[in-house]
């Protein structure tokens, strides 16, 4: 055993480490503009005080919601107590292809077909990461990827640090505080061919503004025209509509459309496992032999940032969606969830409406998933937080999740 | 885009070479077959063990109330990482005291290489080129993880095939001879692959030799309690090196100590020299993690919370802890004292027994590794590497008498 007294040596005081510091030059950090907002949420103490921060959902006690098909799945798991061996780098195959099933469709020709490279991920920014790391490396066209304007604020460091040059594509119409179609349009004809868009499959983050089914189409063909390579953020299927189908509309017209789409995809809304990290990325290719050769490079990503993904959640969600009645019981749950908060949109725009608030509120019922965007401005988000001790992001974005009939009346008159 | 021209150019990836020994040993047919290349430990009838302990606590989570799946804080649950700190730093280091240790939970070993080598790469301030000195050999995913950020790997001598021991010379003179300033990676305990590690004199030399050129120490300590059967022990090294202020981050997994492997249960710690500084350390490793995988999963860090924060729970981990690294020193005493006593094997065995942890460098060459696979299907790593975790009462035996055949040329 190593022991230092026995030896006289001068104890190095912290003037010395200061001194010699490593670290001396490293700048503070900004705080990270969404969970930042939680954490002064925490620091408040007022009895009043609601988060519209963080998208995680709430019932309507405003308490975290475990779904019971989750916890129901959660005592299978521990009464078998199966192993805890490492899973292989790209994931547990029961849980990627149900994981693929359930965004594809069971009818999906590239799944039919085993043409669909598909790897767990450290649930939807993993999933991103990787996709922008692989693309980084293997996708010859371009190295430039169109978000939407506004997008989830998350989205641009990802990119970029994947290496990938981060450009926008109009989205938001503020005036509307709808879709400026007519703009994404544009901009997505005068982008470079072959250039990267991501695309949010539904629920969009922040604005909660999706196109329609036939909007969606016009997409698809310009995408097809422009040869752009579609990338999906899909985090919220099932969690917009209730639906799991109808979420995947726009993924499943692309694919039936012939168009080779990478996917990221997130099990933390819609199965509520948040802090478990699960997740997917898929990438469609052209033939079985294509996708083995872009899983074996998947996996030469992954394997020195992390090695392989975490067990626990990925069991859960393979549990539910392998058992047909845990996956009927967890549909309905997911419908529930979606149920509230479309009420809430509901209420909201009631009270809003019956308080004779300045302005057109209509987008509050009309947007889609957790997400509104309120329209306010960062002073007016600022004052909110400091009078009445409402957090929300400075963009206005509110989560619906976080109202419930008891705060909703005091938000609106807020 | 609808053409094929998307991944044409994709090349086949060779696959890992360690999974590529597993797929082989999985299909192999023959009943006595071996299987000695896993890094997991295995109990003496071959199968996986989950720690009681582990069994306990997972009940317990599962009967809280209170149990939800939210998000953890971006550097992980509070109540895991501070317990990990004082796990491997020891409650009575001065950076834990002085609340100047930063720790962020990681994906087990690995995740925390990759943030720790990943916030070099940005922050460090390198004497030219950014270089890891990384052991010769080492695990072999450490070359792709420094790589992978922009960090050029150079070896250090350190495994001696002449002594199967350690070139300590060669391993102080590298030391010595690297520009001021450099990055050392460090195996805290139970070197792997060789098993081979310095004793504590030597340490001492190696944090003097460090403190001279004032280099940084990347400590990689994957099988703290493993190595020893004791924690404290196990984590002198780094305890040490703190203890003299030598400048360190240490990389910290639970999956072999805890048999959590796909649970990634891991923490990266940073030593800073004052608060303030440690603030802006955390706030950056924040700022990486958060493009990477925003906060770290929950399950496992919530099961190694609950241990060590309850004395009774801990108590049952070290002794958990003691059965699985006593299965494996008793293994390796039987497998040398076959070999020595029974088989009279040419040749030295004691590194067998002087050899740490989970690993151990046999000493055979590539050529005797094939010929102990194709002919007694015993499945073991080019390098003469076998997984000590591999053997157990009933393929001792076999294995030994191979191995003597093998050194003698007759298998």
């Amino acid at each position: 055993m190593l022991a230092i007294s026995r030896r006289s040596i001068a104890k190095t005081t912290t003037s010395t480490l200061r001194n010699a510091s490593v670290w001396a030059a490293v700048a503070q950090g900004p705080p990270d503009p969404i969970l930042g907002v939680t954490e002064a949420f925490k620091a408040d103490n007022d009895s009043r005080k609601i988060n519209l921060g963080v998208g995680a959902y709430r019932d309507d006690a405003g308490k975290p919601y475990v779904l019971p098909s989750v916890k129901k799945a959660e005592e299978i798991i521990t009464s078998r107590m199966g192993d805890k061996e490492y899973l292989p780098i790209t994931g547990g195959s029961d849980f990627t292809q149900l994981a693929a099933k359930l965004a594809y469709g069971a009818d999906s020709l590239p799944l039919k077909e085993n043409r669909i490279a598909v790897t767990q991920s450290i649930s939807g920014t993993g999933a991103l990461r990787i996709g922008g790391a692989f693309l980084a490396r293997w996708y010859p066209h371009s190295k430039t990827i169109y978000l939407p304007t506004p997008s989830w604020g998350n989205h641009t460091p990802i990119f970029r640090d994947s290496g990938l040059e981060v450009k926008g594509y109009r989205y938001f119409d503020k005036a509307t505080v709808g879709l400026d179609f007519k703009g994404l349009i544009e901009d997505l004809k005068n982008a470079p061919s072959k250039s990267i868009v991501l695309l949010h499959a539904c629920a969009h983050n922040p604005t909660g503004i999706d196109p329609t089914p036939e909007q969606w189409k016009e997409i698809s063909d310009v995408v097809k025209e422009k040869e752009l390579f579609p990338f999906f953020d899909m985090a919220y299927q099932g969690f917009a509509s209730g639906n799991t189908n109808r979420d995947a509309f726009a993924l499943r017209h692309f694919v039936k459309e012939g168009h080779q789409v990478a996917l990221a995809q997130s099990f933390a809304k819609n199965m509520g496992l948040y802090g478990e990290r699960v997740g997917a990325f898929s990438l469609t290719a052209s033939s079985p032999d294509e996708r083995a050769r872009v899983d074996s490079q998947l996996k030469i990503v992954i394997r020195p940032m992390y090695s392989n993904p975490p067990l626990h959640g990925a069991r859960i969600a393979a549990t539910i969606l392998g058992e047909p009645t845990l996956y009927s019981q967890w549909e309905t749950e997911v419908q529930g969830m979606a149920d509230r908060i479309i009420s809430m949109r509901e209420r909201l725009f009631d009270t809003l409406t019956g308080l004779q608030t300045p302005g057109e509120w209509g987008h509050i019922k009309s947007q889609i998933g957790m997400f509104s965007f309120t329209g306010l401005n960062a002073n007016q988000t600022k004052a909110l937080a400091e009078k009445a001790h409402i957090y929300m992001t400075a963009d206005g974005r509110i989560s619906m999740a976080g109202l419930n009939a008891k705060n909703i009346t005091y938000f609106a008159e807020s | 885009m609808t053409t094929a021209e998307m991944w044409q150019q994709v090349p086949l990836a060779p696959p890992d070479s360690i999974f590529k020994l597993t797929a082989a040993y999985k299909a192999d047919t023959y009943p006595r077959k071996v299987n000695l290349g896993v890094g997991a430990y295995r109990d003496d009838d071959n199968k996986p063990w989950v720690l009681p302990v582990i069994k306990k606590a997972t009940e317990i989570l599962l009967n809280d109330p209170n149990l939800d799946h939210e998000y953890l804080p971006i550097t992980g649950l509070p109540e895991f990482t501070s317990a990990a700190a004082k796990l491997i730093l020891g409650s009575e280091s001065a950076s834990v005291q002085e609340g100047r240790a930063v720790s962020v939970q990681t994906i087990s070993g690995t995740g925390a290489n990759h943030l720790g080598a990943l916030f070099l790469s940005k922050f460090y301030k390198w004497n030219g080129q950014p270089i890891i000195y990384l052991s010769n050999p080492t695990w072999a995913n450490h070359h792709a993880i420094f790589k992978n950020v922009g960090i050029t790997p150079v070896d250090y001598p350190y495994y001696d095939p002449k002594t199967i021991g350690l070139d300590f010379t060669g391993f102080l003179q590298s030391i010595r001879d690297a520009v001021p300033g450099s990055v050392f990676l460090l195996h805290a305990c139970a070197h792997n692959p060789t098993g081979v590690d310095p004793t504590p004199e030597q340490w001492e030399e190696v944090a003097t030799a460090f403190l001279e050129k004032g280099h940084y120490a990347f400590f990689d300590c994957a099988y703290q309690g493993f190595a020893s059967g004791d924690l404290d022990r196990d984590a002198s090294a780094v305890r040490y090196f703190e203890q003299r202020g030598v400048p360190l981050l240490v990389c910290q997994s639970f999956a072999k100590n805890a048999g959590l492997y796909g649970e990634r249960v891991g923490a990266l710690h940073v030593v800073g020299s004052n608060q303030e500084e440690a603030n802006r350390v955390r706030s950056q490793l924040s700022v990486l993690q958060r493009s990477e995988i925003s906060n770290p999963p929950s399950h496992g860090a919530r099961l190694i919370a609950l241990i060590l924060n309850n004395p009774d729970l801990f108590e049952e981990w070290k002794r958990d802890i003691k059965t699985m690294a006593y299965r494996i020193i008793d293994m390796r005493e039987k497998l040398r004292d076959i070999l020595v006593n029974e088989l009279k094997t040419p040749g030295n065995w004691d590194h067998i027994t002087s050899q740490i942890g989970m690993f151990s460098f046999t000493g055979i060459n590539p050529t005797q590794s094939q010929a102990m696979i194709e002919k007694a299907h015993i499945y073991l790593t080019a390098n003469g590497r076998i997984s000590m975790a591999g053997l157990n009462s009933k393929n001792l035996r076999y294995v030994a008498d191979s191995l003597d055949k093998v050194v003698r040329g007759e298998l």
